[in-house]
């Protein structure tokens, strides 16, 4: 019994140990956005500011076209989520329930993709965004990544798991396609979208790459391209970059937080990362 | 009730998939064979999408390129680096985690954070915790009596930082996935072994380590793949620059390099051939070794 309280002292030892390393970086991003520059460089460096200097978050709006980023962002992810949303639901349902031509072949085709990594689509993708001459445009931001090919794999699984006869109950019953799938299907089908929504969401918040290389202007920024230019302008004003950072990262982390269950279970069931 | 594919139903078929058709064809599958394509261009104007010679100069190009082999040896220090450790201490943690109780879930989702965190924004706190003077790691390793390092400004230090930061992120993400992989072994495995008085070391590599031989597989694999393509965290963590002296040089920055800075389509387009090669192969193997791996109960 002796030995248990020990090995378990010491699991949670470990465990708190490790957290505390995770969490140290935000602790300290948030802590640092709250200080004045006499602080930032204060040596030893101060755990706690002084008094809180919440005008750091302000100044560094002036600063930098901060609200454009974060309306640009915004749009990006809600346009690109939404659409995501919806056409995977179609194309799941297809998938999933209707017999067409091709369709296996279509679908396999699908899967092919996503064995490619998304670095082999930059080159052609910013060739077919310049001849459609939409650098620096939302439309470059957004209309490639309108849909989700992990999304139609995960929804078709999950759409398969419904049983059919209630498909064919509902046809004796007269109901058309399109009305069983919005009323039927989508509903069972909710913690599968939610854990869809949360992680497309979630990468193309963090989406850096692409963004980078289609926009060159201010005003097409979105978020992390935003602050990797931050340097440019805040140079070793650090509390004022930790208040941006702070920013960009907390509205991802509350959403986390409050919605953890159906990211982490979305994870733990596909394996999907980024 | 079986219905069989009619004219109609096909033509229904493609009209619920055709949104998602269209986007796929046009920026998923093109672009794959396009950038192939890509690659054997010698002589291209792509203003005008016009291509005037095609060989396989781009492929003589980067393996005579200094630069390609710098890249190359140092993404395979950076992988070789992150996912040993990475995948050690998240199994650890996992095994951890899934012997208590208590705070079990509170400790998984701080361990996730990173996950949801954008890399870009992390990257740049980190750079200011590694900063040389006013950091807080120098501040700390001061304090305990070692001399600090110029974490981000040492051409020797510089990969170790990277390496350091992308551990910390990576965890969460190996962390969720063997703990999914141990809620699946079989509890009488350990009831049986406690009975024939196993200490809880060997019963971790007796009855843990084989059962969950698939999923380390897995995470193995994904590990890798991802440490192959890193790129954000070098153009964050060194301010738009690749380490100091190239020190964190990485295949994907290669390509960026060659691309957006120096409009070498072709040459990009080849490294993007070398990395699509190595990925694919990693891919292949999770796909067919992975599944022979199973160890069933």
């Amino acid at each position: 019994m002796k030995k248990e309280v020990f090995n378990k002292t010491i699991t949670y030892f470990f465990l708190i140990a490790g957290g505390l390393i995770i969490i140290f970086p935000f602790f300290w991003m948030v802590s640092t956005s709250l200080k004045t520059i006499q602080e930032v460089h204060r040596m030893p460096p101060l755990i706690f500011p002084v008094s809180f200097v919440w005008k750091n978050y302000p100044a560094v709006i002036e600063m930098i076209p901060f609200s454009r980023y974060f309306i640009n962002s915004v749009i990006v992810m809600v346009v690109t989520t939404g659409s995501t949303v919806i056409t995977s639901i179609l194309s799941a349902f297809a998938f999933s329930r209707l017999k067409f031509w091709g369709r296996d072949v279509v679908f396999s085709m699908f899967l092919a993709t996503l064995m490619v990594p998304g670095e082999v689509l930059l080159i052609p993708n910013f060739v077919t965004i310049s001849r459609l001459g939409w650098i620096n445009s939302y439309q470059a931001l957004i209309v490639p990544w309108l849909i989700g090919v992990f999304a139609v794999f995960l929804l078709r699984q999950y759409f398969l798991s419904i049983p059919e006869e209630l498909y064919y109950a509902a046809k004796i019953d007269g109901c058309r396609d399109f009305k069983y799938l919005w009323y039927i299907m989508v509903p069972l089908a909710k913690p599968a979208l939610v854990s869809i929504t949360l992680l497309k969401a979630i990468f193309n918040w963090n989406g850096f790459l692409w963004p980078l290389i289609v926009t060159n202007s201010p005003e097409m920024r979105t978020l992390p391209v935003g602050l990797a230019v931050l340097t440019s302008e805040a140079g070793s004003r650090y509390h004022l970059m930790m208040a941006a950072t702070t920013m960009a990262i907390i509205p991802m982390v509350i959403l986390y937080f409050v919605l953890q269950k159906h990211i982490i279970e979305g994870i733990s069931r596909t394996g999907i990362k980024g | 009730m079986e219905q069989k594919a009619t004219l109609l139903s096909t033509i229904r078929g493609y009209l619920y998939i055709l949104p998602a058709l269209i986007i796929l064809m046009v920026f998923h599958v093109y672009p794959i064979l396009k950038s192939l394509d890509m690659s054997f261009y010698t002589s291209f104007n792509f203003i005008h999408n016009v291509v005037y010679a095609r060989g396989l100069d781009n492929f003589y190009y980067i393996f005579n390129d200094s630069e390609f082999w710098l890249a190359l040896r140092n993404t395979f220090i950076f992988v070789f680096g992150v996912v040993p450790i990475s995948i050690s201490i998240s199994l650890v943690i996992a095994v951890m985690l899934n012997s208590i109780s208590a705070f079990s879930k509170l400790f998984r989702s701080i361990y996730f954070t990173p996950f949801v965190t954008s890399t870009v924004a992390i990257a740049m706190v980190w750079r200011w915790i590694y900063h040389s003077r006013y950091g807080v790691l120098n501040n700390i390793l001061t304090y305990v009596g070692f001399s600090p390092v110029a974490w981000v400004t040492d051409p020797d230090w510089a990969m170790v930082s990277l390496i350091i930061l992308s551990i910390w992120q990576s965890l969460g993400y190996n962390i969720i996935i063997f703990l999914a992989g141990l809620q699946n072994i079989n509890k009488q495995h350990y009831y049986a072994a406690q009975i024939d008085g196993a200490s809880s070391l060997r019963r971790f590599f007796h009855i843990t380590i084989p059962m969950l031989s698939p999923t380390i597989f897995f995470v193995s694999i994904m590990s890798v793949i991802s440490a192959f393509k890193v790129f954000e965290e070098v153009y964050a963590l060194f301010d738009k620059r690749p380490g100091p002296l190239y020190s964190c040089y990485t295949i994907v920055y290669y390509i960026y390099d060659k691309f957006a800075n120096k409009y070498q389509y072709g040459i990009a387009s080849a490294a993007v051939f070398v990395l699509l090669i190595i990925i694919m192969s990693l891919t292949l193997l999770q796909l067919y070794i992975g599944k022979r791996k199973v160890y069933y109960t």
